[in-house]
This record gives structure tokens, sequence and C-alpha cells, in this order.
């Protein structure tokens, strides 16, 4: 059974390690200085503390979207909300730092909490067209993302738009709701200790509560679950909801803690990151931060190499691509998977007829 | 007689670590009606999938008629004039007859499906091998012995010399068996080899003239099938006499479990397949429920389990009215349910063995400390339940999917047997699943009954509800067509009869199942 | 009510055929894929690529055709793509949708920006455009005429192209064969049918006819690319295609519902009506759609196992 793991992890290192050969290969032909995109990309965000810092900054929301998405897809809901719900939860967060005037430190939670609930409330959407009218919840999910994103700017724009400023963005928040930085000098703030935390309850909820339990079983087989007397329309319901509230706070917290308003013109993203990192970490809360990590580093290296060399950081989503379909392959090296367990079943055969191998 | 095909050396392994055949020797003479028997699990459907082509072997070789011949897929093996019936029918369908019938070597005009021609083709071969099928219809709306027609028909339009019959009779009334047989002789008479896969020693002796007799992937004897009785088969099949019969004592019915009454069900196709069912189960009995499969068995059991919806009649489980309960609250009042397809229903089978062995009790305070669930709890369970029912693994972890079907269906057993059920309902128990595993599960049964469970036992296979049962009920479309309170007192063909309605009980003699 | 006057004007009825184009287009496409039991989430990013490459071929080689043509050849890569991940490798066909949707936006953004130096849109590449047809008799009958007459060629190609898939899965072998390896692979498997390779095709004819909606996007509805510009349609196809029940007509059908919806909201921003609203409109319609055809479908079981 170690094995397995083992095998595992070995499959994905490889399917990274593909994925990154063929970004290297693009890289060399499209840039005229190959050699220092690439430095760039792979130890770029080594090179300096706030570089470093930035990588860890960026997977704050990558662990968010990614544990809300583990959550609802193991129990094998294809919501992809996390996207909106995560831009409604800063939504949120901005309405309740500019409108409200509450102690530093509670200000905050608040507007976290905030945020958690209407993203909670907002996946429940797709999740109650599922269970009432089996509506394919990927698709209404995808389409509610569009509908947040209207909603969402039409909120900022026409309440919270702050006419002084140059763009299209919303009053400052007042500064007793924001996350202050951990680190001076860094852009690093205590939203990381957030997203520690999730992670730790997360992995308890799903793995040692019946909750979770159920969520597992629902998501491993839906007619099992049922037929053992787990209420599956519950089930799918509140696993998605939980997704929602993960996401939402995640999106409260990446306002409050790295932005002063709300700025954002279009969807972050953070959202189908989310789905990545949940391909990568198989689902799993502990994987997360190491899925959430990777994907941070390859955005950051991406992005030092686009600023200092000739190549668009886009060249990402090659490499995001290749892994989620070599990793998520089942047969991808199953063909050697299959020669080590024929090899080891002849050794047991020869082995019981006492060594003739004829 | 000479030999038309030998499989020489074959050694099969799966992914999961499984050996299915261990260089395996096999050889038919041509014109012949070869019977390939077995337990569940013994490889017999593994070789014969590897001779059509559905399997590819780790070693060995096929030949026929004297030269090598290289199978990889069904294409090669229908070229080479073998041709298969399997178990499960593959069939389309939505598609009609000859439709079916005609798939892969569709008549062509211009690029476009010739229908006309399809339908004839179809009539044809139809008369000429009489086996009477309609071509327009469409196979959705098939009995099972017709569908079988149709599979053997596609299987001679490929000019199949040497046909593959796996279980063909699983799912016949013994008439329509006997029907089965007769196209079978007619087949081998105009130059066919048959290969016969069964586990049903009666029938084996009935038709075939030679026989191989597998056990645990391993060919263990050839025989001329007159040399030898269903005994010798038996012994070579689990390498001991098969206990045949089951040891029990009679049954003392307590008081009435369960109730069905006046259960009516119109399907999601929109056809009756329940018709005024009434019957009750009491403590201390195990009432067995014969009849072809489709005759609303399915329906019934999960109407009465929970997971279909009543909507004419009653259910009264110990004096409450349980129609509208959950499957949670029917659990709740002592219901376990054994389920026929227990790969769909019984397990989740990427979870654990521990994981899969709580699943009907996991919400409940023993195993749960406030918030969090306790763990040790689980594993103790677990680990007794595997000790107690002998469930071959590795660990509590281990995945159900890396277990053999019989300790998958010990695993299911395990769970809802030892809920403290007050009534059992046991669909298909051992179908598919070798002869140990099954003798522990029947011998569960009984103990079960002996502690006052109400035991509902569904099953088509006749040895099995025969035996097993105390009382018996038979269904035929959707209605129960007859009760007899002493099985012992019935015999194979009677009870057929009435399984292929052909005979019927009066209400009176129906109404004594009910004792409320 | 000014509302009533725009629906009820052929103008609108013109309008409601041009946004269908690309929906129905994907739609189809996603028909031939589900019949044989492979969902193509990536209908959304093989459009987007077609809709780039049509641009990016037709401006070099100053042909909207040789553009097509690349458009339809790059939909067909990404449908390989498509079905050697899921096929071969077997991942999980949803996920590796998925993942090509994300690979198609980041990339043509960066292809986009390597060719254009441009990473919003593709104005500075002179591309070209598709011919507009005016049919010779029917551009004279009253209100009909304004309706259908006048539209891009792919517009009246897509119509034809519902006949097509009909014909295509009701009278040949292959339709025959696709419809067998939906409804019970083993049953194609044992008469010697490869399952994979009819899937195969289903991808690349599916991929095939998403590609004409995304090269209709970017070479006949406007005339450059812009990122993400397909926003959702790929996605409302699929909608559309379950609407339809997987049959070219049902789905001809509700491709229109949702062409009606587009038409509105584009027309709507006329009128006092805060655009961000105006353009949930497709989205909601599409989310209704779906859960009315989806709540009309009780439990039909689609896969229809045998005892």
């Amino acid at each position: 059974m170690h094995k397995e793991v083992l095998f595992e992890m070995m499959r994905t290192l490889v399917a990274i390690f593909i994925s990154l050969i063929i970004a290297f290969i693009i890289i060399f032909f499209v840039s005229t200085q190959p050699t220092e995109a690439l430095s760039k990309f792979l130890i770029g965000p080594f090179s300096k503390i706030r570089y470093f810092s930035n990588v860890i900054e960026m997977s704050i929301p990558l662990i968010f979207n990614g544990l809300a998405i583990s959550v609802m897809f193991q129990a094998n809901q294809f919501n992809v909300g996390a996207e909106g719900a995560f831009f409604m939860g800063a939504v949120a967060a901005t309405i309740v730092g500019i409108t409200m005037n509450l102690p530093v430190g509670v200000h905050s939670i608040f507007a976290i909490i905030c945020g958690g609930l209407l993203g909670g409330f907002l996946l429940f959407i797709p999740a109650i067209l599922k269970t009432k009218w089996n509506a394919n919840e990927l698709v209404s999910s995808l389409m509610l993302n569009y509908i947040l994103y209207y909603l969402g700017i039409f909120i900022i724009n026409y309440y919270l738009r702050d006419v002084n400023a140059g763009y299209m963005v919303s009053y400052k928040l007042n500064s007793s709701a924001l996350i202050p930085k951990l680190i001076p000098g860094t852009r690093l703030h205590y939203g990381v200790l957030f997203a520690v935390a999730m992670i730790v309850i997360i992995y308890y909820f799903m793995y040692r509560t019946k909750w979770g339990y159920a969520i597992r079983m629902t998501g491993l087989n839906e007619k099992f679950a049922e037929y053992s007397g787990i209420r599956v329309n519950f089930v799918i319901l509140y696993a998605q909801i939980i997704g929602g509230i993960i996401a939402g706070m995640g999106g409260a917290i990446e306002l409050l803690g790295m932005y002063t308003r709300f700025e954002w013109q279009k969807l972050p993203g953070y959202g189908w990151d989310g789905v990545i990192v949940a391909i990568l970490a198989r689902n799993n809360p502990v994987l997360v931060p190491l899925a959430a990590f990777f994907l941070s580093y390859l955005r950051i290296g991406a992005d030092l190499m686009a600023r200092m060399t000739d190549v668009p950081s886009e060249v990402v989503s090659v490499i995001q691509a290749l892994v989620i379909m070599l990793v998520a392959a089942e047969s991808f090296m199953a063909k050697w998977r299959h020669k080590m367990v024929i090899k080891q079943a002849k050794e047991e055969i020869s082995m019981a007829n006492g060594g003739n191998s004829r | 007689m000479r030999e038309l095909l030998k499989m020489h050396n074959i050694t099969k392994i799966y992914p999961n670590g499984i050996v299915a055949n261990k260089k395996v020797n096999f050889s038919v003479n041509e014109g012949e009606i070869h019977a390939l028997v077995g337990e569940n699990g013994a490889g017999k459907t593994t070789l014969m999938k590897i001779l059509f082509g559905l399997e590819r072997p780790e070693e060995g070789s096929i030949y026929i008629n004297g030269s090598k011949v290289n199978i990889t897929s069904p294409i090669v093996a229908i070229k080479n004039g073998i041709g298969m019936v399997h178990q499960h029918f593959m069939l389309v369908p939505s598609l009609t007859v000859a439709e079916n019938i005609i798939l892969g070597i569709e008549p062509q005009k211009n690029g476009f499906i010739d229908f006309r021609k399809a339908i004839e083709i179809t009539e044809k071969l139809s008369e000429k091998y009489n086996l009477k099928v309609d071509p327009k219809a469409m196979v959705r709306d098939l009995p099972v012995g017709m569908k079988q027609k149709v599979e053997i028909l596609k299987a001679l339009l490929r000019g199949a010399k040497i046909l593959i019959l796996d279980e063909p009779t699983a799912v016949l009334t013994p008439q329509e068996t006997t029907e089965l047989f007769n196209e079978l002789f007619h087949l081998k008479n105009n130059g066919h080899t048959i290969i016969f896969i069964s586990h049903k020693l009666r029938e084996v002796k009935q038709i075939s003239d030679r026989i191989t007799i597998m056990r645990h992937g391993k060919n263990v004897g050839v025989f001329n099938t007159s040399d030898v009785t269903e005994q010798d088969i038996s012994r070579l099949m689990v390498g001991r006499d098969v206990i045949l019969k089951i040891e029990k004592t009679k049954s003392k019915p307590g008081n009435v479990v369960l109730y069905v009454k006046d259960l009516n069900h119109i399907n999601e196709w929109g056809k009756t397949v329940l018709k005024n069912v009434s019957f009750s189960v009491r403590s201390g009995e195990i009432l067995g429920i014969a009849g072809v499969e489709g005759n609303g068995q399915r329906e019934l059991v999960e109407i009465i389990t929970g997971l279909r919806k009543l909507d004419k009649g009653e259910l009264i489980l110990n004096g409450k009215v349980i129609n509208d309960f959950s499957i949670r609250e029917r659990r709740e009042l002592g219901i376990s349910h054994v389920p026929e397809d227990r790969m769909v229903y019984g397990v989740a089978a990427d979870g654990s063995i521990a994981e899969n062995l709580i699943s009907d009790r996991f919400e409940k305070k023993e195993f749960n400390r406030r918030i969090l669930m306790d763990m040790k709890k689980v594993t103790n369970l677990s680990n007794q339940l595997i000790k107690e029912f002998r469930i071959q693994s590795n660990s509590p972890k281990q995945k159900v999917r890396m277990l053999s079907g019989g300790n998958i269906q010990k695993v299911v057993v395990a769970r809802e047997f030892s809920s403290e059920p007050k009534l059992l309902i046991a669909n298909q128990p051992t179908r598919g699943i070798d002869v140990g595993a099954t003798e522990l599960i029947h011998r569960r049964i009984i103990e079960l009954r002996d502690k006052g469970v109400a035991v509902l036992l569904v099953s088509a296979d006749l040895n099995e509800v025969m035996e097993l049962s105390d009382s018996l009920i038979v269904m035929f479309g959707g209605e129960i067509v007859a009760y007899f309170e002493d099985v012992s007192y019935v015999t194979e063909e009677e009870l057929g009869a009435y399984m292929l309605g052909l005979k019927k009980q009066s209400l009176e003699e129906i109404r004594r199942v009910l004792y409320a | 009510m000014k509302i009533l006057e725009i629906i009820f004007s052929t103008s609108f009825g013109y309008a409601i055929l041009r946004v269908t184009t690309p929906i129905l287009f994907a739609a189809l496409g996603a028909i031939i894929s589900d019949r044989a039991g492979v969902i193509n989430i990536a209908l959304e990013g093989t459009m987007l690529m077609a809709a780039l490459w049509g641009v990016i071929v037709s401006a070099f080689t100053h042909s909207a055709w040789l553009g097509l043509l690349a458009a339809v050849i790059s939909g067909i890569l990404m449908s390989v793509i498509l079905a050697y991940f899921s096929l071969n490798l077997k991942t999980n066909v949803v996920l590796a949708g998925i993942a090509l949707n994300l690979f198609a936006s980041g990339g043509t953004i960066f292809i986009l920006y390597l060719v254009a130096h441009d990473k919003g849109i593709s104005s500075s590449l002179k591309s070209e455009v598709l011919p507009q047809l005016t049919l010779p008799l029917v551009d004279k009958i009253p209100v009909i005429g304004p309706i259908f007459s006048g539209h891009n060629i792919l517009t009246y190609i897509a119509l034809l192209a519902v006949f097509l898939v009909y014909i295509l899965l009701y009278k040949t072998p292959l339709g025959l064969r696709i419809r067998a390896v939906g409804e019970n692979p083993d049953a194609a498997d044992s008469v010697g049918i490869g399952v994979n390779k009819t899937r195969y095709i289903a991808l690349i004819l599916s991929g095939l006819l998403a590609s004409f909606g995304g090269a209709y996007m970017s070479m006949g509805y406007v005339s450059w690319f812009s990122t993400n510009m397909t926003a959702g349609r790929g996605f409302i196809a699929l909608a559309a295609e379950a609407m339809g029940k997987g049959t070219p007509l049902g789905t001809f059908l509700s491709s229109l519902l949702f062409g009606f919806a587009g038409a509105l909201a584009n027309n709507l921003q006329s009128l006092r009506i805060p655009s961000e609203f105006v353009q949930m409109i497709p989205y909601i319609v599409t989310i209704i759609g779906l859960v009315i055809y989806s709540s009309s479908q009780a439990s039909k079981p689609r896969k229809f196992k045998e005892e």
C-alpha cells in the first residue's frame, strides 16, 4: 500500500517534469534570451526575499480555493463556482470595510465572516439546482461565475465607486478592516495564518468527522451512500455550501490583506487555479498547500520572466494544462505499474511451484 | 474426432495482481459440445475472454486447426470463426434487433445504411437457424430469452464455427433452458463446435460430450462426460465434496415482522411491475422469493428497502407503517439489505474495508466523540468483523476494489449481518462468488434466522432458494403466483412451471402467506 | 412598450440568427461527442483557439478561407489532444476538458502577444472576414427576407450542419456505431468496433464543428480576436445540447433560445438598464433553461444496465 503512495508521488513528479521540459522548449523557441528567461523563471523567486514572499502571498488565495474545490470534488460535485464566490467574498468585505466602523481585529474578522457566508449562500445555488432539479452543476456554476462577476462589478461601480480615483475602483477601506502585515517590509499578511488554520480544520473535517465521511462516501459511490442511509442530497448541498464559505472567506482575506480598496476589473482567476491545486493535491487538504505553493511559484517565476525578459507569463498555462492532464491520467505510467505487478506475481508462482519455472 | 482448437500454456495476470489463469492447456474437438466448468473465479470466463480477444494473456498460444493464431481483438477472433455469447448481453437497447445484428458489418448503399437489406439478412438468418426473432423490435423491449437468441444470431452471422456460451442458462427458466439445448444440438448437427461455460453440473451432464474442469486458475482435468458423475466433477472443482445440501434445523417462525400489503407499482417506463403483491415474513423464518429475473423482484426489494418510492400499497414493519420512511429510518428500525448489485450499491470500491464496514452506523454515538469520530473504535470493529467473516485482506485500510468477489461480498455481509437486524433482505447473496464464501454466508443466514431474524431471500439460483428457504413464494409478471409453506415438498419442475406463468395457485392458497 | 417593439422587428430576428450561429456549431459538436459517450468540455477552449488562428492565418495569407482552414485544423488538434489524454491515458474527460480550456485561455493570450504584440486584442493584425451572402430570391420576401438573408456564410453552413448531423447520426454506419458506443460500449467492442477509435472520430468531429463556431466569432460576428471572446459560449452550447436531448432538431431549437437571450441582451443596452444586468441575461437564461430541461427529465435512466 505504501507502494501506491510512492508511485503516485513519482507520477506527479514525472508529470511536472515533462510539463516543464515542454515549457522550456517553448521558451527556447520564443525568446531571444532563453537561458536568461529560464533562470528568471526557475530561480527568480529565490533571488530576493520580496519575491519569495510574493510566492507565499499568492499561495494564500490558491490554498483557499484549492480547499474549497477539494471539498466539492470529494463529494463528486464538479462545482467550479469558487471563482465567483471568491470574487463576491471580496465584494462583501469591501462593503463591510467601507460602510462600517468596528474596532480593529473585530472589523476584519466580521468582514471575513460576511465574505464566507455570502460565498456559502451563493454556491448553495448550483447545489440546490442540482439536488432539486438535477441541473448539471458544472454548467450552472460556470454560468453563475459570469453572473456574479457582473453583479459584483455592478455593486462596486454603482454604490462604492471612488469617483476621484482614476480607474473604476472602490473607496478606500477603513483601515480598521485591513489585515496587518505579518512580516514588515513584505506584503505577507496574517491571512497566511488563516490559511494554515483552514487546512487543519478541513483536514479534520474531511477525515475525522461524520460529515466529512459522508461527503467522501457520497463522492466515492453515491448509490452506496444512499443505500447505506446517508442523506445524499443533504450532503451534496452542504459540501458545496462549505466550498462556497471557504472560497468566500478566501476572497475577503485576499482583499483585506493585499489591497486597500477593491481594484479588480475582471475575475482574478484564482477559482480556476483552485481546480488545478485540487487536482494536483488529489483533493487531499494536506497536499493542498504543496500544490498551491508549486503553482504560485510557477506564476511568480513566470511573472518575473515576463517582466525582465521577452517571454509572456501565459506560458504557465501550458504547464498547468499538461500537469493536470498527466497527473489525472490514470494510464500514465500504468504499463510500468502493470509490469511491476506481473513480475511480482510471476515470482510468487515460481516460488509456489518450488522453483520449477517450466 | 479431431482437435479443432488448442490453447496452450495460457497465463493471465490482472493489474490488481490476481492470477486468473496459470499455464492452462485447453483443447476442443471439432463438432463437439465441450463444457468448461469451475466455480466463480476459477478462470473459465477469463480463458474464454482471451480466446475471444477481449483480454491478452501474459504468455501462451492459441492454435486453430493446427496453425497458430494471434488473437489480439474480437475482430481477429471473429475472423477465425470464434463467436461469443456473453453472460451480460452485449446489445444496444435503443437499436432494433436488425440494427444490433448488423452492427459493425452494416449493409450500405451509397454510404448510407441499407435498412431494408439489414432486415432481410436478419429474417434469412432467423429462418436458417430456427431462432425466431422480430427484426424491427427494439431490443429494449425484448424478454431475456429472446435477447439471447439475438446474441446467438449475431455470432452466427459473423461466421462463428466455434460458439462460446458463457453461463447461458443463468437467466433462463427450465423450459427456456430445454429450448436452448435443442438449439445447441441443432447447431452441433450442423457442424458447429460449442464451448459451454457453466457451473450447473446437471446441465453440463445433460448437454456436453466432454468436460474440462478448472480450479483456482488451473486446468485440473479433462473427461468424457459419460465417464464422470456430478460428484466427481464437483470434487475436482473444489478439491473436496461440495456440500450441495445445506444443514439446517426446522424453523420456528414467530410474529410477523414485515407485512407487505397490496403493493402496486408502475416503473419509469410505464410498465406495471408489481400487481397486488401481499405477503408477510415472520421472525425466525427464511421466506424465499423464486422467479426468473425481471418479474418484479428487483422493484419489490427496492421498495421495501427504501431505494424506490412506494406509490400504492403499504409496508408494515413490526406494526409500524413505513411507507415514507427514509432509508436511514428503515435501517434504524432494523432492516438490513444485502443488495443484488454489490459493486453498485453494496460497497464504495475505492474506499477502504473499514470505511465500507461502518457506512450504516458512522453517525451513531458509539463511534463519535462530540465533533470527531472515534477512529480506534472503527479499527477495532473492522478487525473484529474481518476475523469473524474471514475476509481475506492485508489490512482494514486496504481498498475494497483489491479484494476478490467473494471477499467483497463478505464485507457487505459482515456489515449487514452485524447491525442486529430484525429483517434481513438478501438479494442474490451468493451470486458470482466462490463456494467457501457461499457456505459461510449461508451458514450465517441460518444463524440469524435461529436468533429470530426474519429473512427475505431473493435468488435466481434455484438450488439456493430451494435449499435455504423454509417457505417460498413465486413471482411471475409482478404477481405472486404461488406460496409453498414447506419447500421440501416442492420439485424443481413444479417450481419452473409457476416461474414461467404456466401454473398459478388460487387466491386462497396464495393468501396463506399472510399471517397477520 | 419599447421592448416589444425591439423584439418584433426584423432586425431582431436577424440578430437572433447571428448570435445563435456560434452556439449552434458548438452544440452540434456536443451532440456527436455526447452520443459517443464522451463529454467535450473543451468546446469553449476549442472555439477560442479556432478564433485566434483564423485571425492570424487570414492576416498573414490575406485569405479568409485559409484562415478558416487554420481555425478548423486548430480545433481538430485540440480535440485530438483531448482524445489522446482521455482515451489513451485515461484522464477524466471533464478534467482534461477543463485543462484544455485553461490552456486555450492562457495560450491564446500568449500567442496573441507574440504575433500582435498586444495582450488584449488583435487589431494590429489585418485579418480577413468571411463573406456575407444575400440569398437571391429570399431577400425579396417581406419579413422573412431581412431576417434570413444577408448573413455570414457560416450562419448558413450552421443551419445546413443541423441536417448533416442528423443524417450522420441516423443514416450512416458511423452514426450507428457512435450511438452504439455511447449507449453500450461493450456491445460495440464485442462486434469488433473499436470503441476508442469511434470516440476519437466523434471528438474530432465535435472539435471540427466547434472550430467553425470559433472562426465565426473572429471572422464574421466581429472581425478581430480579443481575449476570452467566447465568453462561455462553449458551455452554453453544452446546456443547449442537454436541453435538446442530444437530438439535432432539439439542439437547434434550444440554441435559438440562447441566441434570443443574447440578442435581447445586446439590444437592451439601449434602454436604461445597467449594462451589467443586461450582460447577465444570457447566463441567467442558460441556468433557467438547464433547470427546466433537467427537471423535466425526472429520473430517466440514460445508460440502460442489462441484468
